[in-house]
């Protein structure tokens, strides 16, 4: 019983699921309602659904981000895709005569994924070709991006009256929110691809040596390649869905701070930064905490002068539980305290 | 014109004469306006609001022909002060700039002083004991405007015997507009305690931060009936929120906000939004003819408030044909 206990507690997975539990029995005791989830006007309708929903983008560029990171690489650049392509996604809408089609929409959607596909392809020939360090080749498009984006919407908010698109960010599928469906796709087939392949293998082995796998035959460059191109397509698909989701292209806010966001749940997911090991379940976990920390904030009711430092007590709080250092310091005193009661069973 | 500018121009020189009598020596008398060069330091183009500030700056100083050195801060203080600094550097005539939040201005301030360098706030005032760190702030009053769309509260809900729940959306934490805003209105409906603030948190400003905030607040205060939002912006956010929620905007849950930008008006005719306090950004004019005054060598006041209107329903559609931003 202890052992199987002492496996739970050991698996990287253990703190940020009980700070998730945890967040979730704050809100719970602040407001009771909060797990139930009714069905209004046909869809699911609850706290629940919103956090899963309003964590699908960040979810999904977390999900770009593991595979970056594992590759010992960051990918800062995800935000500001974010807000090229629904720049790009709005303006070709509200240019068309036909706002409201369906086929409008596709192109505009196609076409914004494809110059994402294009910045991914620039970040990853600066790192795998040229060998710029991840961090200034991604701080290129993340400084130039918004730059782009603010280019392409000539510094307006861009409002779309699109009903097919709005769709993408607020509408539903069998009552399901489309953008958790969408996040749920894009994770699984993240998963399947380099889980079910022998892709993840490399993708890890050049994370942690690239030299050595480089010899062993892993063809580096261009699996760096694919990664930060990929990259660039889920946080393109974030960035649609959250265009979508208040249909308007805010060149300035769009996706602002959500790379931050990305890396601290692929952080508190327990992959590493120094690259190798991946969990994607642990960046789902990740990106659910986040969540959940923001909703915590209005549920409770936390000033927002105080809302930032509530975060990072909470931030730090997982980060802490999660070190190596802090599990030993654990064990060690499990290990006293079962010696101790030992003695008294002894004893008495 | 020609005429009155030389009389404003020799005005100026006789005052700057007396200050180089007097040995103060700062002022090196009037410039022609097409010598002249501001630096204006926008706060960033969160809002179509802003965006339409930026323009009518920009078409003022241009029709007047002076030359703006404009840079966009995009909501971050040290990249103001970044901007601040080096239109020090260039020794620019004049800075404007509108502060992103209320504090932390003395030290750069005081090196524009140090500098020479004149300089008027617009939209946003600095929290500082020193005013004589600028010399004008133009701009609208938001204590006002909160306590305008309070009084609207009280006027609207005036017959209630129940408790009227409220909740605000605030602007981003800090800034002027956010603060005064939330005091004025604050001020106004204490008046009737029945009226009360069940939940007030900051939504950026932004569209999206007002729906991921009335989202939530729907759920843990479902008995809502005012939402009072900071601005346009997030007003609209809100009314996407309680679409989602089944609800009807401006009947289940009556809307307020200010600004009247043309997205906000449009909803307002639509009779989603209930009423907006009107915060104007065409400020540009009135910037221009501070910054004459600077150049001629007078002294602006120190405090210059822009005109601004409110708006219900019938009020938004005789306007909207018109609006600009």
């Amino acid at each position: 019983m202890s052992a199987l206990f002492a496996r739970v507690v050991a698996h990287r997975l253990f703190w940020p699921v009980v700070m998730l539990l945890v967040l979730f029995t704050i809100n719970l005791i602040a407001f009771p309602g909060f797990f139930t989830v009714t069905i209004r006007d046909g869809h699911l309708f609850g706290s629940l659904i919103d956090i899963l929903r309003n964590g699908a983008p960040t979810l999904i560029i977390a999900i770009g981000m593991t595979l970056v990171i594992a590759t010992r690489g960051i990918d800062l650049s995800v935000g500001a895709v974010c807000a090229i392509s629904g720049a790009v996604a709005c303006s070709i809408i509200l240019g068309s005569p036909t706002p409201g089609s369906l086929s409008t929409v596709a192109v505009a959607v196609t076409v914004a994924m494809l110059i994402a596909l294009v910045l991914g392809m620039w970040n990853g020939f600066l790192v795998a070709v040229v060998g710029v360090q991840p961090i200034i080749a991604t701080l290129i498009l993340m400084t130039a991006g918004r730059g782009i984006a603010m280019l392409i919407t000539e510094g307006q908010i861009l409002t779309v009256n699109s009903p097919p698109f709005k769709f993408l960010g607020s509408g539903f599928w069998f009552g399901i929110p489309i953008a958790v469906i969408i996040a749920a796709v894009v994770f699984a087939v993240a998963a399947l691809v380099t889980r079910r392949t022998a892709l993840g293998m490399f993708i890890e082995s050049v994370g942690i040596n690239p030299e050595a796998s480089r010899q062993a035959g892993v063809r580096a460059r261009g699996l760096l390649f694919v990664v930060y191109t990929f990259s660039a397509f889920c946080a393109a698909i974030a960035g649609l869905i959250l265009t979508a989701n208040t249909a308007a292209a805010d060149a300035n806010n769009t996706g602002l701070f959500i790379e931050l966001d990305a890396i601290l749940a692929v952080v508190i997911g327990g992959t590493s930064l120094a690259g190798g090991r991946y969990s994607l379940v642990g960046t789902l976990v990740g990106a659910l905490v986040i969540q959940t920390l923001v909703t915590t904030v209005y549920t409770v009711g936390i000033p927002p002068i105080a809302t930032m430092v509530f975060k990072a007590a909470v931030v730090t709080a997982v980060c802490l539980l999660q070190s190596p250092t802090t599990a030993e310091a654990l064990r060690g005193f499990r290990q006293r305290l079962a010696i101790r009661a030992g003695k008294g069973v002894a004893a008495s | 014109m020609k005429k009155l500018i030389g009389i404003a121009a020799a005005g100026a020189m006789l005052v700057a004469l007396a200050g180089c009598a007097n040995g103060a020596g700062e002022a090196s008398g009037p410039k022609p306006l097409d010598e002249l060069v501001v630096g204006f330091s926008q706060v960033g183009s969160e809002s179509g609001w802003r965006t339409a500030n930026t323009k009518d700056i920009q078409a003022a100083f241009e029709e007047a022909g002076i030359e703006l050195k404009f840079s966009d801060a995009q909501q971050k203080q040290e990249n103001q002060i970044k901007a601040i600094r080096s239109y020090i550097q260039q020794q620019v005539d004049v800075i404007a700039f509108s502060p992103v939040v209320e504090t932390g201005w003395d030290a750069v301030l005081n090196e524009a002083k140090a500098a020479g360098i004149p300089v008027v706030l617009t939209d946003r005032a600095v929290d500082s004991k020193d005013d004589s760190l600028y010399e004008s702030f133009l701009g609208s009053d938001f204590v006002v405007e909160g306590e305008k769309a309070g009084a609207w509260a009280l006027a609207e809900f005036a017959d209630a015997t129940e408790p009227v729940e409220i909740i605000q959306l605030e602007g981003t934490t800090g800034a002027a507009p956010a603060i005064d805003r939330a005091e004025g209105f604050a001020e106004v409906i204490a008046e009737n305690p029945n009226l009360q603030v069940v939940a007030s948190q900051t939504g950026d400003f932004t569209r999206a931060g007002g729906k991921q905030v009335t989202e939530a607040l729907l759920k843990s205060n479902p008995g809502v009936d005012l939402i009072y939002a900071h601005n346009d912006d997030m007003g609209l956010g809100a009314i996407e929120a309680i679409e989602a929620a089944g609800l009807v905007p401006g009947v289940d849950i009556k809307i307020l906000t200010i600004d009247a930008v043309k997205d906000g008006m449009q909803a307002l005719a639509d009779g989603k939004i209930n009423y907006i306090v009107e915060c104007s950004p065409l400020l540009g004019k009135q910037l221009v003819e501070i910054v004459e005054q600077i150049n001629a060598g007078e002294t602006p006041e120190k405090r210059i408030i822009t005109e601004e209107g409110e708006f219900n329903q019938e009020q938004a559609i005789e306007a909207l044909p018109d609006r600009q931003y």
